[in-house]
């Protein structure tokens, strides 16, 4: 046994020397006004209340990363996949899901005469989306369709690179290059290109933006635009965090689900496991193996 | 070994009836209870058992997937984000099955790891080898499929890029490319076929696994010494003492696999994946799935053209013989001894080749270019020329350290230098 960690150990040796080799060549590649590896910056890493094995939603977050979507977002942006209905995991009653749903209107039909016809949202709508379809949304975006924000949060990530992404599993449980990289770029207009880096017409500089130097939307949310009704700070810093925790949810309602199943899970296979060593052991207790 | 005579004794009257009519419990009996495993197997000798586990948990799951799962192009995406959203426990499900892949394909290299280090393929197991490869290629082809159902973006190009494959080949490459997509591009009758064989599939990994067993329980179990069983004190029953040490690996095994779909479910998959496929995007960097990286790399180290085979069709000749020359490996291994714990040479050269497959499958994580590609070809090289050149070679001049008479002798002495009282070492089995 001894023998086989002591080759183990050789083999990861020899593997991580390799890696470094590569890892080196990588970055000396780089070219600050001509880059070719996007994201040009790696997004900051931000604590996030659903991090790590016991993390949990913040319901006050999610209603206020809703308001962001409902007030600037979701004027480009579909989120085609949620039901008005799971709302309610946000803290809000029957009650205010349903008067939250009446507030848009769905097409729907045809009627008995054969018509489509327009009404209120009920619970068990879908979030409808801003253009008819995708030709539409591009239209009117600069040749752009905004993609839609169901599933965004797990949808993006930048890439660790080696050693973090090993690191990732043992330590730390690292799901969150989603929300990080949301969090990251829509804080990240301000900054100015390096000198010599030359933007397409139309596009905005993001050093954050996951496929190129610069997109085509514009900074969409700034210092007190949205207006918070429990005293949160009214910043972009603010915004950029609780949306980005909104579209988590979003993109896994059940994460809170799963954290809990999962810990009772661990609990009896530790329990079980630890029952199956000791009843191996007195099994074996008389042979020499 | 297991031919021959039976200790199966029907003590009941229904067990007699049964017994004389169809022998089933008898051949359960002798299989899973009385079987005599060698006594020294350590814990790398339980992936078997695992895969098993792995094989029922994926067929158990996807079952159930499919009974909410819709092959068809406009619904596929959705129709999985519906189970992940709105079916009971759905999330759990498609977690398990997804994490599942991962980890029976961990489990699959492991066990080839050990099979390879403790010489498992040497007569006169060719077969048993051999049915395993076989299994290895339909779970390769399974779990290819599987990865298609979803159809996100990485399915789609992935589909696009391995059934390209085919037209590498001359002539026929064509017509099979075609075949396998039902028309010219991935599409609808792409996704219709692939969700039908990738239900079909692990249905005929389960009969190669019948056949798989079998060849084992003929053979029997090699051991770490590599040395064939030859008394009664060699062996233990596999009930209690392998069911159990079997039961406790697996339990471990469970924990990380619970580990992965409770805290890290989306850890070994692609974002890309969660973007729905579209036929005129192509992502930044297509990469397959992590357990299928190294061969990945290994085609991409093809960049040149060797005579009439152009770069591609060498590529994928190349990706292609990486498993094909599994098939051969128990010619190729000249050895006179079967485990590595006597080859000192050989088993050097073990630990480069697992350092080489896990650096190859870095490697076809990263874009085909610069120093990745020279370190691919490095390692695809040296890859092969472990089996061509290592294997042949090191039996024929590799001194071997001396080989303990028996089991029971190698186990007594591993004990006495371990410095605990040999006792009553020479155990009685406790063979029902």
């Amino acid at each position: 046994m001894k023998k086989i960690l002591l080759g183990l150990a050789a083999a990861g040796l020899g593997t991580m020397l390799a890696f470094g080799g590569g890892a080196f060549a990588e970055e000396a590649a780089h070219n600050a006004a001509e880059p070719t590896h996007f994201p040009i910056k790696h997004p900051e890493q931000m604590k996030w209340s659903f991090a790590g094995p016991f993390g949990t939603y913040d319901k006050q977050q999610l209603q206020r990363g809703l308001k962001i979507y409902k007030e600037v977002c979701s004027a480009c942006h579909s989120m085609k996949l949620v039901a008005f209905r799971s709302l309610s995991e946000l803290g809000y009653s029957e009650a205010q899901v349903k008067a939250f749903a009446a507030e848009y209107e769905v097409k729907d039909g045809p009627n008995a005469e054969g018509e489509m016809f327009t009404r209120k949202a009920i619970p068990a709508d879908h979030f409808p989306a801003p253009f008819a379809n995708e030709q539409a949304a591009a239209a009117a975006n600069n040749g752009a369709a905004p993609p839609d924000f169901s599933l965004i949060a797990k949808a993006r990530a930048v890439e660790r690179g080696f050693p973090q992404f090993l690191i990732d599993i043992f330590w730390g449980q690292y799901q969150e290059g989603g929300p990080d990289y949301i969090h990251a770029l829509l804080t990240g207009f301000g900054e100015t290109p390096p000198e010599g880096m030359k933007i397409p017409e139309g596009t905005h500089y993001n050093p954050y933006f996951i496929a190129a130097k610069s997109l085509a939307m514009a900074q969409p949310l700034q210092d007190g635009q949205v207006t918070y009704d429990d005293g949160s700070p009214q910043t972009l810093a603010q915004y950029s965090k609780d949306v980005s925790a909104f579209l988590m949810w979003a993109a896994e309602p059940h994460l809170e689900d799963r954290k809990k199943t999962g810990f009772r899970v661990m609990i009896f296979l530790v329990l079980f496991a630890g029952l199956l060593y000791v009843a191996k052991r007195r099994i074996w207790a008389d042979i020499e193996h | 070994m297991s031919g021959g005579h039976s200790s199966y004794t029907p003590n009941t009257g229904i067990e007699k009836w049964v017994d004389a009519r169809l022998p089933l419990p008898r051949l359960i009996y002798d299989s899973f209870v009385a079987y005599p495993v060698p006594r020294n197997l350590n814990y790398a000798y339980a992936f078997g058992g695992i895969l098993a586990i792995m094989l029922v948990s994926q067929i158990i799951t996807g079952v159930v997937l499919a009974m909410h799962y819709a092959a068809d192009t406009g619904l596929a995406f959705n129709s999985v984000e519906k189970i992940m959203r709105d079916v009971n426990s759905g999330w759990l499900l498609r977690y398990l099955h997804s994490n599942g892949a991962s980890m029976f394909f961990l489990a699959v290299w492991v066990h080839i790891f050990r099979g390879l280090y403790y010489g498992s393929y040497k007569a006169p197991r060719e077969l048993l080898w051999i049915l395993g490869v076989i299994i290895l290629l339909l779970m390769m082809a399974t779990a290819f499929m599987g990865y298609v159902l979803p159809w996100g973006q990485m399915s789609f190009w992935g589909a696009t890029v391995i059934t390209g494959f085919f037209t590498a080949f001359p002539i026929i490459g064509d017509p099979i490319q075609q075949l396998l997509l039902g028309g010219f591009a991935v599409d609808n009758p792409t996704l219709n076929r692939f969700f039908s064989l990738h239900y079909l599939l692990p249905f005929m990994i389960a009969g190669v696994v019948i056949l798989h067993v079998w060849a084992l329980h003929v053979t029997g179990q090699t051991n770490p010494t590599g040395i064939e069983v030859k008394s009664k004190t060699d062996t233990v029953a596999f009930t209690p003492y392998a069911t159990i040490k079997d039961a406790f690996a697996l339990s471990l095994f469970l924990i990380l696999f619970a580990y992965f779909v409770f805290y890290m479910p989306n850890y070994m998959g692609h974002p890309d994946n969660y973007i729905p496929a579209d036929s005129l995007k192509t992502p930044a960097h297509i990469v397959p799935e992590w357990y299928f990286l190294p061969f990945y790399a290994m085609l991409r180290a093809i960049t040149f053209n060797i005579g009439p085979i152009n770069s591609k069709l060498g590529g994928v000749l190349t990706m292609f013989g990486s498993i094909a020359i599994l098939f051969i490996v128990p010619w190729l291994d000249t050895s006179k001894v079967r485990s590595a714990v006597y080859r000192p040479w050989y088993k050097l050269f073990f630990w480069i080749f697992v350092a080489n497959a896990i650096m190859l499958g870095w490697l076809g994580s990263r874009p085909a270019e610069g120093i990745y590609t020279i370190l691919s070809q490095l390692g695809t090289a040296f890859y092969f020329g472990f089996f061509i050149i290592i294997m042949p070679l090191l039996g024929l001049i590799e001194t071997p350290r001396r080989i303990p008479n028996s089991i029971t002798e190698a186990v007594l002495a591993k004990t006495k230098s371990g410095g605990q009282p040999a006792g009553v070492a020479a155990a009685p089995e406790t063979k029902g």
